[in-house]
């Protein structure tokens, strides 16, 4: 049973090789984007963190940023 | 006129959701392709290629048709979110090309014993994907957005031209590739295989709707870190 399926009558290395090839690049796709999304998220709780009482008020009305912070580790609303 | 602000509270929420939904589908989508689904009477078990090749094409042409409606969108109604939209959806429609194209050469070399031909369907593939490189870079390299959208919209057109290509090459010219199988009106497939097929074509597409909502709330934090700088 498990050596036919990892054979596949002699087609393995080529129907083992496609589906190993597509789940590597979800996996590489995933990761990367997910890296750059915690690194944008960072630079903007950074950012905000360091901004005046006044107008951190201002932006809090946006709902946006909200979601934004909701979503992010750190929140300050 | 879709509301963009409902929309970007929609991106952040529904993530998590999309990632859980689309592990559970790609699981089922794996085991029915691997285990349960029968072999071919002619191409034996390579054919199980045909359950990560064909969703691929399918999901990388029907992004690139959005980029290029969306395209035109920001051309016309002159909305930013449009051309934000059109943006975050590329990446994973390149992904999904380069894994057509990778895929099909593994096909390519048990069934018809080469690795790469140059046939009409696979070369305006190749030619789609160069339309997605051109199009991610010209996001990249140019930094006036008046620009940008002009010409990620001109290429996109120029793209749009290369989908009937594709879907009707095999018709056209005398080509190594298979015509197709399935069409909205009917399938030559057998519903053993057909299910398989398309439960991996919905594990794809959630997965291009994953990447598409993360890129997405990319771009926001990034508006909103510019926004942060001007205070």
């Amino acid at each position: 049973m498990i050596n036919d399926l990892i054979l596949m009558n002699g087609y393995g290395f080529y129907v083992w090789s496609s589906f190993s090839f597509t789940l590597l690049s979800f996996c590489y796709l995933y990761f990367v984007t997910k890296a750059q999304l915690i690194k944008e998220q960072n630079k903007f709780l950074k950012k905000y963190s360091n901004l005046e009482n006044n107008k951190v008020n201002v932006f809090k009305e946006q709902r946006t940023l909200r979601e934004i912070l909701i979503y992010s580790n750190i929140s300050k609303i | 006129m879709i509301n963009f602000v409902d929309i970007n509270k929609f991106t952040f929420r529904a993530q998590k959701y999309v990632l859980f939904l689309f592990v559970i589908v790609l699981s089922i989508g794996l085991v029915e392709a691997l285990i349960l689904s029968p072999e071919d009477y002619k191409q034996s078990d390579s054919v199980r290629i045909m359950y990560v090749h064909v969703p691929s094409a399918w999901t990388s042409l029907g992004i690139f048709f959005s980029i290029a409606i969306l395209s035109l969108g920001n051309i016309i109604f002159k909305n930013k979110y449009y051309g934000l939209v059109a943006k975050s959806l590329a990446p994973s429609g390149l992904i999904f090309n380069i894994i057509a194209l990778v895929t099909g050469s593994i096909w390519g070399k048990p069934t018809w014993g080469t690795w790469w031909a140059w046939d009409a369907r696979i070369t305006s593939m190749l030619i789609l994907c160069i339309f997605y490189i051109l199009y991610i870079l010209t996001w990249r390299i140019f930094e006036n957005r008046q620009n940008v959208n002009k010409i990620t919209a001109i290429l996109s057109i120029l793209g749009l031209i290369n989908l009937p290509i594709i879907k009707f090459s095999v018709d056209w010219w005398s080509t190594l590739h298979q015509p197709a199988s399935i069409s909205l009106a009917k399938s030559s497939i057998h519903s053993s295989m057909l299910l398989p097929l398309l439960i991996m074509t919905a594990a794809f597409v959630l997965f291009s709707v994953l990447i598409f909502l993360m890129k997405y709330n990319i771009e926001l934090i990034k508006i909103k870190n510019k926004g942060l700088d001007r205070l």
